[in-house]
């Protein structure tokens, strides 16, 4: 149909790019700009505070680093999960995509754990002004965990339906965007381990 | 194999080992930013480390995991937009505060 922007899995000539990619990459830029705002609002209340605990006094430090290295490790998996594909390899790419998932599952598992202990301690978000922050924060986070595993997820399960239909570069153009998306998580994830946990 | 896909798997083969260095170098500095937070330092000198550290992570992540080292102009030109609205949105609560700053 005239007027829509036709799907590609070659890139165009005048960007170079897959409209796929370009695309991501827009939505990106505006999930940039949303947790910016998150971050904007934690400086104005921390620099309007009279009182603001260290992270380290209110947070678990260990099972944080431990959930820094987990996220880690699962872009790790998520970039050879591309990287499986790139290679033609489409069980090492299953293998891959679910550690990918398993290890966003562990994050998830980590992080209920927290969240838990908090409650149990009467840590709740309108106890005072940095746990509402940093619900927030890690809340939002954590939908985003939750939104790229199950993207990762189809993925992991249907990619061999593509592979074997022929639609190779389509799967592998869709991972690698996917998989931009998962390193995005990543790396908000950097920024709010050491915000929230060690400032 | 052609020479094409000759050239194409050995390009795969390399980024690979790249996406290994970069991992034990993104936990490494995990691991100090954690040490450095049991030095307990002032709250200005702390963000100053954490910061710079958590930057050169997400550097890492975005010029390898996202492929950023080897893409497009097109890319760049979002990105340059992105970092200009993103800095005016850190900067500015900053500045409206630096009357009575408490940290």
């Amino acid at each position: 149909m005239e007027g829509l922007i036709p799907y590609i899995t070659e890139p165009r000539e005048d960007t170079g790019l897959t409209n796929g990619k370009i695309g991501i990459w827009l939505f990106l830029a505006s999930e940039i700009m949303l947790f910016g705002a998150f971050f904007a609002t934690y400086i104005v209340m921390r620099l309007g505070s009279d009182v603001w605990p260290r992270g380290w006094e209110a947070q678990n430090v260990p099972l944080g680093t431990v959930n820094t290295a987990v996220l880690i490790t699962s872009s790790v998996t998520m970039v050879m999960a591309w990287a499986s594909l790139e290679r033609s390899d489409v069980k090492k790419f299953q293998m891959f995509a679910a550690a990918t998932v398993a290890l966003g599952a562990v994050f998830l598992v980590i992080k209920y754990i927290e969240y838990t202990s908090h409650f149990h301690e009467n840590m709740w978000p309108r106890t005072d002004t940095y746990l509402a922050v940093y619900f927030t924060m890690t809340g939002l986070h954590a939908l985003h965990v939750i939104f790229g595993m199950s993207v990762n997820g189809y993925f992991w399960l249907a990619g061999p339906s593509y592979w074997a239909a022929g639609d190779r570069q389509l799967l592998i153009n869709r991972v690698e965007n996917a998989g931009l998306f998962w390193h995005f998580v990543d790396i908000v994830w950097i920024f709010l381990f050491p915000v929230l946990y060690l400032l | 194999m052609d020479n094409h896909a000759v050239n194409h798997a050995a390009d795969i083969d390399r980024q690979v080992r790249g996406y290994m260095v970069v991992f034990v170098a993104l936990l490494a500095m995990t691991a100090v930013t954690v040490g450095v937070s049991y030095l307990h330092l002032e709250v200005h000198h702390a963000i100053e480390v954490a910061l710079v550290i958590a930057c050169f992570k997400a550097s890492l992540v975005l010029l390898f995991f996202m492929h950023l080292i080897s893409e497009r102009h097109v890319i760049f030109v979002i990105l340059a937009f992105t970092v200009a609205f993103f800095l005016v949105l850190m900067i500015l609560p900053i500045l409206t505060n630096l009357d009575h700053i408490r940290v």
